[in-house]
C-alpha cells in the first residue's frame, strides 16, 4: 500500500506558491515520489525533558534584569494525532518577533525597536495527555519585502516532533480577527478556509490568568498514529 | 479521522530556536557503524547557494536499528543549519541495512524560506553500489534521477548536495 500524502491531497499549501516569491527558485519542480509505507521510518526521533533549557516555557523573563515588554499571553493546547490520541512528550520549539515586530536576529533590519528583555524563543514538552503550555507576549506585524507594502501577520512559528516519523511540523500560529491574514500570501497559500482557520488560535478567556495574561488556545493534529505500537526498526 | 494541521514555511528566522549546539554531531544506540563525515551544499533554481536552510537527519545505527521507541535520547538525530554559502556537515556514523533488502540509507528533511512544506530525501552512499541496485526505494525513483540520492565518497566524507530545482533537482519523497 502506497501513502498518499502530497500537499495537496493534504489539504496543504502547494510548495509553489507565485505570491509567495521565494517559492519560485525553490520549490522542486518534479511530485515527490511516495514510498510503500514501511520503507519510511516509522517512528521519529524523542527527547525527554532533559532536553530542554530551564525556563524555556516562559519566553517573558529569559533575560535577568527585566521583563519583556508586550500584552503578555499564555498560548495553550493539545496535541493529538490523527485519531484523537495525545501525542505525549512531542518537544515543541517556539520563535517569534518581539511586541513591536522585530525579531532578536542579525537579519531582520526592520525599523522598530529590539527589546532587550525579550529573545524570542522557547521550548516545551507536552505531557502525557498531550497538553502544552508557555507564557509569551503578543507579537507584532512586520513588513516584509515579498510585495507592495506586505505585512506578514501576527504570528508565533511552531516546531513540533511527534511520534511517527511523519508527524514532523513546522507551521505558525496566527491570531483570531486579524486584519492583515486575509492578505499574507503564506496563510492565503492554504486553499481551503476551513484548513486556514486551524492555524488561528482562539481566544480562551477562561483559561486567562486572572489579572495577569490573556490566553489563547492552539490546539495541534500530527499525522500519524501516535499510540500504535511501532516495530523495533 | 482529523485533518492534521498544515505546515507553514519556517521563515529567515528560525535559527532562533532551532539552532542546536553540537546538533550536527549525530550520537547513536551502539553497535555504532563507521564514524563518516557527511557534507553538502544546497542550490536554488539558479544554481545558487542557499544560505538559509535547515536539515535535518534520521537514522539507523550501525545494526540498521531506529533508536528503541521511548528512549528519549535524540539518538539517530542531527540537526544542521547551511552557512552562508548554503553549506552544511554532519559527523555521524554510516547506519546498517535497516532490512535485508534495502542499501544503508539516511533520511533527510530540509526546511527553508521559500518551502511552504518540507521535504524529505533518503541520502544512499556511492560506495555501496551493489546494494543500491536491490534497493526497493531507489527502485521506485526513474532510473535517470537515482544519482541525485547517491552521496559520492571523497578524501574529506561523503559529499551530497541538494538541488531544489533544476537539471539536478533532488529527487524529494512523500512521507
Amino acid at each position: 500500500m502506497r501513502r498518499v500524502a502530497q500537499p495537496a491531497t493534504l489539504g496543504w499549501a502547494p510548495n509553489e506558491l507565485p505570491a509567495y516569491r521565494s517559492s519560485a527558485k525553490r520549490a522542486p519542480q518534479a511530485a515527490a515520489i511516495a514510498l510503500p509505507s514501511h520503507l519510511m521510518p516509522s517512528q521519529g526521533p524523542r527527547w525527554g525533558p532533559e532536553k530542554l533549557r530551564a525556563g524555556a516555557g516562559d519566553l517573558t523573563t529569559q533575560v535577568p534584569g527585566g521583563t519583556a515588554q508586550g500584552q503578555r499571553i499564555l498560548v495553550h493546547g493539545r496535541v493529538s494525532d490523527a485519531a484523537g490520541r495525545p501525542e505525549a512528550h512531542a518537544l515543541i520549539e517556539i520563535w517569534q518577533a518581539n511586541a513591536a515586530g522585530r525579531y532578536w536576529h542579525p537579519a531582520d533590519q526592520h525599523v522598530a525597536p529590539l527589546d532587550p528583555y525579550f529573545l524570542g524563543a522557547g521550548q516545551v514538552l507536552t505531557d502525557a495527555q498531550g497538553c502544552y503550555e508557555f507564557l509569551s507576549i503578543e507579537p507584532g506585524a512586520y513588513p516584509w519585502g515579498n510585495h507592495p507594502n506586505g505585512w506578514r501577520p501576527k504570528h508565533i512559528h511552531l516546531s513540533l516532533f511527534g511520534a511517527g516519523f511523519a508527524a514532523r511540523l513546522v507551521t505558525q500560529l496566527y491570531f483570531p480577527g486579524d486584519p492583515l491574514l486575509p492578505l499574507d500570501p503564506i496563510f492565503m497559500g492554504i486553499p481551503q478556509a476551513a484548513r486556514r482557520a486551524r492555524l488561528v488560535a482562539k481566544f480562551d478567556l477562561l483559561h486567562s490568568p486572572p489579572e495577569w495574561a490573556l490566553a489563547y488556545r492552539f490546539d495541534v493534529v500530527l499525522r500519524g498514529h501516535a499510540a500504535t505500537p511501532l516495530d523495533a526498526h | 479521522m482529523r485533518r492534521p494541521t498544515p505546515a507553514q514555511t519556517v521563515g529567515p528566522y528560525f535559527s532562533l530556536a532551532l539552532d542546536w549546539p553540537q546538533a550536527h554531531q549525530v550520537t547513536h544506540e551502539p553497535p555504532l557503524g563507521v564514524a563518516i563525515c557527511l557534507r553538502g551544499q544546497v542550490f536554488d533554481g539558479d544554481g545558487l547557494p542557499v544560505p538559509d536552510a535547515l536539515i535535518e537527519i534520521w537514522q539507523a545505527n550501525g545494526a540498521g536499528d531506529y533508536p528503541t521507541r521511548g528512549a528519549a535520547s535524540g539518538y539517530g538525530f542531527g540537526r544542521a543549519s547551511v552557512d552562508s554559502e548554503g553549506r552544511y556537515t554532519f559527523l555521524t556514523h554510516k547506519p546498517g541495512p535497516v532490512t535485508p533488502q534495502e542499501a544503508p540509507h539516511i533520511h533527510l528533511t530540509l526546511f527553508a524560506r521559500g518551502l511552504m512544506n518540507p521535504l524529505v530525501t533518503r541520502l544512499y552512499f556511492g560506495d555501496e553500489a551493489a546494494r543500491n541496485q536491490h534497493d526497493p526505494a531507489l527502485a521506485q525513483v526513474p532510473l535517470a534521477r537515482r544519482a541525485t540520492l547517491i552521496a559520492a565518497l571523497t578524501h574529506t566524507g561523503y559529499c551530497f548536495d541538494i538541488h531544489l530545482q533544476g537539471p539536478l533537482e533532488t529527487v524529494f519523497f512523500d512521507v
